[in-house]
Parts: structure tokens; C-alpha cells; sequence
């Protein structure tokens, strides 16, 4: 009996510039029970050959966790973004058909499967995605919140900065400076924390301008594809009625 | 010459602290930096955000006593050390058990979405070793809530300018600086042995780079990786921890390593199910019948064998988790009592955690994080089906050792450039990776308190530290950053040329498998000489490996080849001080040596290491280390600060055993305490 095998097919290149290195490479690993694409990943490290007989480099990705939870593993499997550490073999490639892994498409490339996720992260500083606490010493008991908000805020709360989210987004391509659905959610979640209420305008003003929520689509694939299924729809809604009663009132807050 | 408090050096830069890790530990300590005006440089192998403590499930303990149990910092205090089964010095435990419900409430005015009561008020649930309802938790995923609520403030530095000694704010000097996807390699000492600064990689250029700091503070987590497959996160191999202790750091306790009791068996990861699963009354149990073929759910209950319960009817499934995975350990291994498996059609070492009599609503609530980790990695649902479960490495007790300085009242003396000290001058350790806090074993849900609290007592004794620098690092001649950065270098093109036949991922799964069977639950000395050997015969091969890429860019394979051997490293410190430690104590079980042994091990392990060719190592235990720190000469032993509490055999059959005030509770504890919802 021969061993059974998992077929990957995995789109490579060396760095950024190395624009001539873009490739694809096939590699057949050994199964193994409950087996998800990070573990196939694994072992290509151990014997990095490829189907052709041909000596390769490990490929390289980004991962922490290992169970949906870090965000650093995001990539396209099968032609769908995800996180690479639940893809499971078994349920990928029943039939031991061929795996596709490829890098995000609306990041920079680093090398490999791996890419720059930085303006995920500069879209979190720039809507302020933190509560202006007045210190970290002891003040006492933080405002009372009910089971409701808590029940609300807490879905918000999870997300991981993984980006599927702008990989299926039409409106995040080169042309664009849209600040992402992920960022648009942030401030919802802010906005209704009874001390982070108190900013909320601030947050709402960088929404405003250019990159805002004005450039947002309303298209819903983002939470399709979203991991922790983040209301991200309502989160857009709701940030967009705050966002055009701050214009038409704004004036008369001030 | 510019004054001591300056925030500019004398040559007119800005003095920063390195902060290496952004866990818990780590972003708190920036925090605290921050808040006391001194600006930060903070390294991490990943975005911050990212860091290992986003997997943490099931909460932070704090005896607000939300509940009206009667719970209280002292009862805490007393638990924590009953639970470590007293190797933990306990001036430190109790700052942390008192500053807790003050950490909490932090947290909240952050922003963590915690669980709430029907009055609004923070919801507690009950954890292992304690019959309090003392743990504060944001559905089953609070890490990354607690995680995220840190980065985000740490965040809010990013954006504030430093001010100069005026209070003019110095465009372009940013409080705190970042730099992710960096390995820190090595601390930058001068002649007299201070810590003066760090080397590191960048992971996408391969760039190394020395860092002047005023002081480094390394809070770089656990080591679970040593042992393979664990419950860690794949970056927690331990290397930053290995490197300061090859140039002189004292490494406390290793051989203390947390076998967490139900994780999810896996090929790439243990993933784990948080004792929370147990805390909202979850319960583990085999068939009476070894038999026994029916899915779990069809087992009816007479014919469940729920073995922590009749053993410890007080604390039932929550004994602490060395007891539990002691006994899981045992009905499987030893009774061969593992359960039946459909998918490999045998018993396997294996056991029931059954949430199913949980209300639906409940489970949704509290525990949806975990029970989802459940279903999309086994592709069962745990709503209807009990888990399958077994022990798997997960949090290290031992680690870098630090100091403390003791107050008058048995606390700590708050801003004592002591505290988290370690025995290298301007080195300081905080969270998983310093041996402070957790004693011979650590409870559930005091990791995530240990680790903010490691990071509020280490801000604001590095703040003093630097304050008391007679010269700051930013003076010094570039000739010594330059030197650091060539060792540096050339360490790593050595590795790069590494051309022999060995594949540095197989030595490190041998190495892990090795690790994860022969010294984790159950320890005999033969088995750990072997171990020793073995360390020995792979760290050869290790020197013959392969290095698998040698380009420039995002080299993965030359890091790791870094980080095995100092994995080979710890993984020595770990089975030597188990081979040394005869007796049992938390943790540390040798079946040969059942009883705690105060008289002769009621001691700290302090591992120094000593070079030897080849990447042999040796180790050199002391039993008092001496060290400078701002000109005094500090002397300590491995005596254990028990001043405290006095030492008593762990008897957790009995209700109430882990404190006095607790044996009330336990009577009301046989009656269901109501819950939030
Ligand atoms: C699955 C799981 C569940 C848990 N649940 C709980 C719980 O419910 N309650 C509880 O109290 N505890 C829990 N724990 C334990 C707790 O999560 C950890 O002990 C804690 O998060 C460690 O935090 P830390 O800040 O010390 O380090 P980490 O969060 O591990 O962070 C380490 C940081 O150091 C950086 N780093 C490491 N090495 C280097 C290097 N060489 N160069 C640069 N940077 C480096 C990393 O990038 C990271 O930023 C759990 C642990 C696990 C594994
Ligand atoms: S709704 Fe559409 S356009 Fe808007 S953020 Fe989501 S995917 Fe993008
Ligand atoms: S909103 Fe969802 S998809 Fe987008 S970054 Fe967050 S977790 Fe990922
Ligand atoms: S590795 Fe963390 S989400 Fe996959």
C-alpha cells in the first residue's frame, strides 16, 4: 500500500524586488491524522524537495498561534482567503487533490506567503482604537456596563488584525487609501464604551475624510470572509449614520 | 554633566529602555515606562499583537469577592502558595494578590469586553485550587482581550512625542518605538558586565543591529516549543531566555514545567481546553467499562467512572493541574482505562470533559472561544458530544531568575530597582519568562495576573535603575555596540555556511518527542540520564546540520537553526534539574521519591551556565548568587522566602484544604452558587 500523500502547490518568490523569482512549486508531503495546512507546511521544512525531485528552501509563512486566534497566518487557500492554521486537510482535499496556497494579494509581498500587513495596523493609530484612560495606576472600578453591551462589544473585540477581511474588499486596491472595514468596526467598539463614548467624535472625524467610510462600497464581502464572523456590516452601518449626524450636526456640538 | 533624571544623555540623545516581548508582561512594563516619562524601544518576534498571550482562554484571577464568598488578597495569597506547594518567596506573591483587584479594574477602565453580572459589575467564575469564584474572564478568549487592550494603549504611545527635560516635546522622538519581526540575540555588556544595550535580527532584511538601552527588560514568555508539540504558540522556543543565560543570567526552577491536564491531542499542536470548561462545571470522566465502544453521549451515567470527583469531593474537577493531570495521566497509562477512539477503532490515552448538561445559553456565553477551537480542529461538536481530551505541556514555572526587594510588612518595596532584577545589572526579566511567581506549580488564571503585575513592579523598578545610571549607555563609545554587532555576525554567518547532512527541524522534533515523553508528568533518574544523553548525541548532530537556505531575505530555517540550539540549551537546564531534584513537589513527580522533601529541596534551583566546546554546555547549580546593582553589592541564596505562610503537605482530598477562611465556602460550595447568568 503505497503511503497516502498531501499535494500542495504553493506560489513562491524570493523577496519583493525578486520579481523574477515568482513561482510555482509543487510538494507532496505524508499524511497524517487531523492534519491542517501548517503541519503540511511544517513538513516541507523537514525535507524540502519538491514533487520533481528538485532541492528547494523551506517556503516560509507567518504563524503563532496555531488556532485562530494570533491573525498572522492569513493566506489564499484554494483560491479563498483564510487562515492557514484551521485549514484541514482532510476537508480541503478529501480526495487527495491538490492544495493551492498563495500570499494575500493586497498586501506588499515579503517573500513567499508572507506579506506586509503594516496599514492595518497605522489604520488602528489613526482612529484612535484605544480608550483615553487617564493613567494605568488604581482609580477604582471601571464604569458599569450591561450584560447587553457586554454582549455586543465582545464579538467586535475579536478581531485579530488578520486581514481577509481587505483581501475581499473591492474598494482596497493600489488606487485607493480606504482605511478598511477592520478599522470602521474598531470605532464602533470604542464608540460604545461608556468612557471611549467621549472621543467618539475624534474617531468618527478620521472616518471622514479621505480613505473614510465614504469609500466603502457596502459590497458585504468583507464579512463573508470574515473568521470571527464580526458583524462588520452593521458595524459599517452603524459607523455611517454616526458618521452623517456628526456632518450635519457636528457644528452644532462644538 | 547632564543630570541623572535627564531624559537626553550627556551626548544629547534620548535615553530609551529595550523592552524586549509585547505580551502581557511585556506592554505593561512599557506602560508603566511610559507613564514614569521614560521612552521605549520594544522588539518583538511578531506584531505585538500577535504575541502568545492572545491564547489565553479562560481568565485573570482577582478576589474582588463580587460574589460575597469571602474572598480576599490574603485568601488568595494563601491559595497561590498552597498551590506552588511553597517554593514560591511570598512577599511577591502577595503584592500580587493585593495589586489584582486593582489590576482588573485597570483593565476594565481599557476597555476589556469582561463578562458582566445583571447589575453591570464585573462576572467572576471558579478556576482550579481554589473554591472561590475569584476569576475575572472575557468569554473563553480573554488573552486577547487583555492582549488587545494593552497594545492598544502601548499604541497610544506610538503617537506621543517625548519631552525634553522642559517639557518640550522633541518632534520626530516618539515615547515608544517599535520594532517587529526582530529576534533578539544577545545583550550588548561593557567591561564591568552591565547590560548596555541589545543585538537583534531584522527577520525580513537579516539585518543585525546593536541597540543602546539604559536597561533591558526581557519579557519574552515560555519555552513551551523545547517539549515539540505543547499548548504554546510555535514562536515560544525560549530563545531569548537561553541567550542571557549563556552570558550569565541565573536560570531559577527549570525543571518546574505545567502539563496543563485536557488539551485536544494533535499532530502540530496540543491545543488547549481551558479549565474554564470545568470552572462553569464542566466534568471529566472514562467509561467504567474499558469496553466500552459508544460514542460518550450514549454512556449512561451509572456506568461513568467521573474519578476526580469521588478522589477530591471537595474540589472535584478543579484540583489543581498537577494533581489532575496526574491522575488523567494514570487512568490512562497506568489503569489503561484511556477511552475508546472511532477514528483509530482503539482505546486511546483519552478522556471525557463534558459540557453537555451546560445550559446552551451559558456555554454560548462563557465558553463559545473554546468550544469553537474544539469543533473546528477535532470537527465534533462539543455541545452535544463530550471532548475528548489529554495533558499537555503548557506554561513553565521556572525561568530567568529575579529579585525582589522585601518590605517591612512582608510586601514589596514598590519602585526598588531590585525587583525583576536579574543577576546581570541592568537586566531585568518580567512574565513567563522570569521563575518569580508560580512556585512548584501554578493556578489556573494567576499567569495572566503574574505576568501584569510582573510588568508593573519591573516599570517602575527599571525607571529607578535608570534613573541611578552613573553613566547612561548613549555615552559610550559606538566601538562597543560595533563589537557586539560583529560577534553577532559572524555567529550568524556561521550558521549560514552550515552545510552537513542533519535537518535542524528533525533534530528539534527528536529532541521535543524526547522531551514530551521522559520529562513532563512522571520522572525516573534512569530515564533523565538517558535524556542528558541524548542532549548530548543530538546537540552533534545538531552541529552537523544543514542550514537549508542561505538567502538574504526572511531566512526562516537560519533563525530556527538559532533557536534549536538553544532549545538544546534549556532543554539541558530542564532535565538536569530534574535528574538533581530528588523528591515531588507540585510539578515535579519522581515515583521514586513520592514525598515533598523540605528539609533538603525547599530551595530554588539556581542554574548558571558554564561553556563548553562544541555547544556542549555545562551547568554549574549555586546555591547563593552575588551581584552589583547601583554600587551596592546584593547577596542572596536559594533559600525560600516563606515568612509568610508556613509550609504544610498538600492535601487537596479534603475541602478547604488550600486555606483556613476556606473551609466555610466549602460547606456552601456543595450547593450551587449562583452564577451571573
Ligand atoms: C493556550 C493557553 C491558554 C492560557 N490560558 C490562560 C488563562 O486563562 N489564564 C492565565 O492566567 N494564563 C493562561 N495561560 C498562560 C499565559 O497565557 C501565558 O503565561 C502568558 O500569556 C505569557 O505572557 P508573557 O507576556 O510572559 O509572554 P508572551 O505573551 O508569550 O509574549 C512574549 C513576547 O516576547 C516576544 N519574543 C519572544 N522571543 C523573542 C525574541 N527572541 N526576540 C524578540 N521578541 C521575542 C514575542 O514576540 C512576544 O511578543 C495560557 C497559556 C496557553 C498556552
Ligand atoms: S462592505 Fe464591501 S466595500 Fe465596504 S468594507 Fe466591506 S467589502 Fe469593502
Ligand atoms: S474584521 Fe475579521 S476579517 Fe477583518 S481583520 Fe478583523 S478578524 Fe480579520
Ligand atoms: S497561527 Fe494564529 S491564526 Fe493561525
Amino acid at each position: 500500500m503505497s503511503e497516502k500523500k498531501v499535494r500542495l502547490k504553493i506560489r513562491r518568490q524570493d523577496s519583493a524586488n525578486a520579481k523574477g523569482t515568482r513561482r510555482w512549486e509543487e510538494f507532496e508531503v505524508p499524511w497524517k491524522p487531523q492534519m491542517n495546512v501548517i503541519s503540511a507546511l511544517m513538513e516541507i521544512q523537514k525535507n524540502p524537495v519538491t514533487t520533481s525531485g528538485g532541492k528547494t528552501t523551506p517556503v516560509v509563512w507567518e504563524s503563532s498561534c496555531l488556532e485562530e486566534v494570533c491573525g498572522a497566518c492569513t493566506m489564499v487557500v484554494n483560491g479563498k482567503v483564510r487562515q492557514s492554521c484551521t485549514a484541514l486537510v482532510d476537508q480541503l482535499a478529501p480526495n487527495g487533490q491538490t492544495i493551492t496556497l498563495e500570499p494575500m494579494s493586497k498586501f506588499p509581498l515579503v517573500r513567499d506567503l508572507i506579506v506586509d500587513r503594516a496599514r492595518m495596523f497605522d489604520a488602528l493609530k489613526r482612529v484612535h482604537a484605544w480608550i483615553e484612560v487617564d493613567g494605568s495606576h488604581e482609580l477604582g472600578p471601571g464604569p458599569r456596563q450591561s450584560q447587553e453591551n457586554q454582549e455586543e462589544t465582545y464579538p467586535l473585540s475579536r478581531c485579530m488584525t488578520c486581514g481577509c477581511c481587505l483581501e475581499a474588499c473591492p474598494q482596497i486596491n493600489d488606487s485607493s487609501e480606504f482605511i478598511g472595514p477592520h478599522a470602521i468596526s474598531q470605532v464602533r467598539l470604542f464608540n460604545l464604551h461608556p468612557s471611549g463614548k467621549m472621543h467618539a467624535t475624534d474617531r468618527l472625524s478620521t472616518l471622514m475624510s479621505d480613505g473614510g467610510i465614504g469609500d466603502c462600497g457596502k459590497a458585504m464581502n468583507c464579512q463573508e470572509v470574515c473568521p470571527k464572523e464580526i458583524p462588520l456590516v452593521d458595524s459599517i452601518a452603524q459607523v455611517s449614520r454616526a458618521v452623517t449626524k456628526q456632518m450635519l450636526f457636528g457644528w452644532l456640538l462644538k | 554633566m547632564a543630570a541623572k533624571k535627564s531624559v537626553r544623555s550627556e551626548s544629547g540623545k534620548v535615553r530609551r529602555v529595550v523592552v524586549v516581548g509585547g505580551g502581557l508582561a511585556g506592554l505593561t512594563t512599557v506602560i508603566k515606562l511610559c507613564e514614569a516619562g521614560v521612552p521605549v524601544d520594544l522588539f518583538s518576534l511578531v506584531p505585538v499583537k500577535r504575541s502568545h498571550s492572545v491564547c489565553a482562554q479562560g481568565g485573570i484571577n482577582a478576589s474582588v469577592n463580587t460574589k460575597g464568598e469571602g474572598d480576599s488578597p490574603q485568601v488568595h495569597l494563601e491559595e497561590t502558595v498552597y498551590g506552588g506547594d511553597f517554593l514560591a518567596n511570598q512577599p511577591p506573591v502577595r503584592g500580587m494578590a493585593e495589586a489584582a483587584p486593582g489590576i482588573v479594574f485597570m483593565l476594565d477602565r481599557m476597555g476589556v469586553t469582561f463578562n458582566r453580572t445583571p447589575e453591570g459589575l464585573l462576572d467572576f467564575r471558579r478556576f482550579g485550587g481554589t473554591l472561590f469564584h475569584r476569576t475575572a474572564f472575557a468569554g473563553a478568549t480573554t488573552g486577547q482581550q487583555l492582549l488587545y487592550a494593552l497594545d492598544e494603549q502601548v499604541r497610544r504611545f506610538e503617537t506621543i512625542n517625548v519631552e525634553d527635560d522642559q517639557g518640550v516635546s522633541i518632534p520626530g522622538e516618539r515615547m515608544v518605538r517599535k520594532f517587529e519581526f526582530w529576534d533578539f540575540l544577545s545583550l550588548v555588556m561593557d567591561d564591568s558586565g552591565i547590560a548596555r544595550g541589545i543585538v537583534a535580527q531584522d527577520l525580513k532584511s537579516m539585518e543585525i543591529k546593536a541597540f543602546s538601552g539604559d536597561a533591558i527588560c526581557l519579557a519574552t514568555g515560555g519555552p513551551g516549543i523545547v517539549f515539540g508539540r505543547s499548548t504554546n504558540s510555535v514562536i515560544n522556543t525560549g530563545t531569548a531566555a537561553a541567550a542571557v543565560y549563556q552570558q550569565g543570567a541565573c536560570y531559577a526552577n527549570g525543571e518546574f514545567i505545567q502539563v496543563h491536564p485536557t488539551a485536544i491531542p494533535g499532530a502540530d499542536k496540543l491545543r488547549l481546553i481551558s479549565e474554564s470548561a470545568r470552572g462553569e462545571g464542566g466534568r471529566v470522566w472514562v467509561p467504567r467499562d474499558t469496553k466500552e465502544k459508544r460514542p460518550g453521549r450514549d454512556v449512561p451515567e451509572n456506568e461513568r467512572d467521573y474519578f476526580l470527583e469521588e478522589k477530591y469531593p471537595g474540589y472535584k474537577n478543579l484540583v489543581p493541574r498537577d494533581i489532575a493531570s496526574r491522575e488523567l495521566f494514570k487512568k490512562c497509562f497506568h489503569d489503561k482505562r484511556g477511552i475508546f477512539n472511532r477514528r483509530s477503532e482503539k482505546n486511546e490515552n483519552e478522556v471525557y470533559l463534558d459540557v453537555t448538561h451546560i445550559p446552551k445559553p451559558t456555554l454560548r456565553k462563557k465558553l463559545a472561544g473554546i468550544l469553537e477551537i474544539y469543533e473546528k480542529f477535532v470537527g465534533e461538536d462539543p455541545y452535544e458530544n463530550p471532548m475528548r481530551v489529554f495533558p499537555a505541556v503548557h506554561y513553565s514555572m521556572g525561568g530567568l531568575w529575579v529579585d525582589f526587594e522585601r518590605s517591612s510588612t512582608g510586601s514589596l518595596v514598590m519602585g526598588s530597582p531590585r525587583n525583576q532584577a536579574t543577576n546581570i545589572p541592568g537586566l531585568y526579566a518580567a512574565g513567563e519568562v522570569d521563575y518569580q511567581y508560580h512556585g512548584a506549580n501554578r493556578l489556573g488564571a494567576n499567569s495572566l495576573l503574574s505576568c501584569i503585575w510582573g510588568g508593573m513592579v519591573a516599570g517602575p523598578a527599571i525607571a529607578s535603575y535608570v534613573r541611578n545610571l552613573n553613566s547612561s549607555s548613549y555615552d559610550l563609545p559606538a566601538s562597543l555596540l560595533e563589537k557586539a554587532e560583529i560577534r553577532e555576525r559572524d555567529k550568524y554567518e556561521g550558521i549560514l555556511k552550515m552545510d552537513g547532512s542533519e535537518n535542524p527541524y528533525q533534530v528539534h522534533a527528536e529532541l521535543g518527542e524526547m522531551m514530551l515523553v521522559d520529562c513532563t508528568i512522571e520522572r525516573h533518574n534512569a530515564t533523565l540520564d538517558g535524556v542528558l544523553a541524548k542532549i548530548e548525541e543530538l546537540t552533534d548532530r545538531a552541529n552537523k546540520v544543514n542550514v537549508l537556505d542561505t538567502s538574504a531575505h526572511s531566512n526562516q530555517p537560519a533563525q530556527f537553526t538559532r533557536h534549536m540550539f538553544n532549545m538544546l540549551t534549556l532543554a539541558r537546564v530542564i532535565a538536569q534539574g530534574a535528574r538533581n531534584r530528588d523528591e515531588s513537589r507540585g510539578a515535579h513527580f519522581k515515583p521514586d521519591f513520592p514525598e515533598r522533601n523540605d528539609a533538603e529541596w525547599l530551595r530554588t534551583t539556581l542554574a548558571l551556565h558554564k561553556p563548553g566546546a562544541g555547544n556542549h554546555h555545562t551547568i554549574h547549580y549555586a546555591r547563593s548568587l552575588d551581584y552589583e546593582l547601583a554600587g551596592q553589592r546584593v547577596h542572596v541564596t536559594d533559600e525560600v522566602d516563606i515568612s509568610l505562610v508556613k509550609p504544610r503537605p498538600r492535601k487537596y482530598e479534603q475541602a478547604g484544604a488550600a486555606n483556613t477562611a476556606a473551609k466555610s465556602v466549602a460547606k456552601q460550595s456543595l450547593a450551587p452558587l449562583p452564577t451571573g447568568r
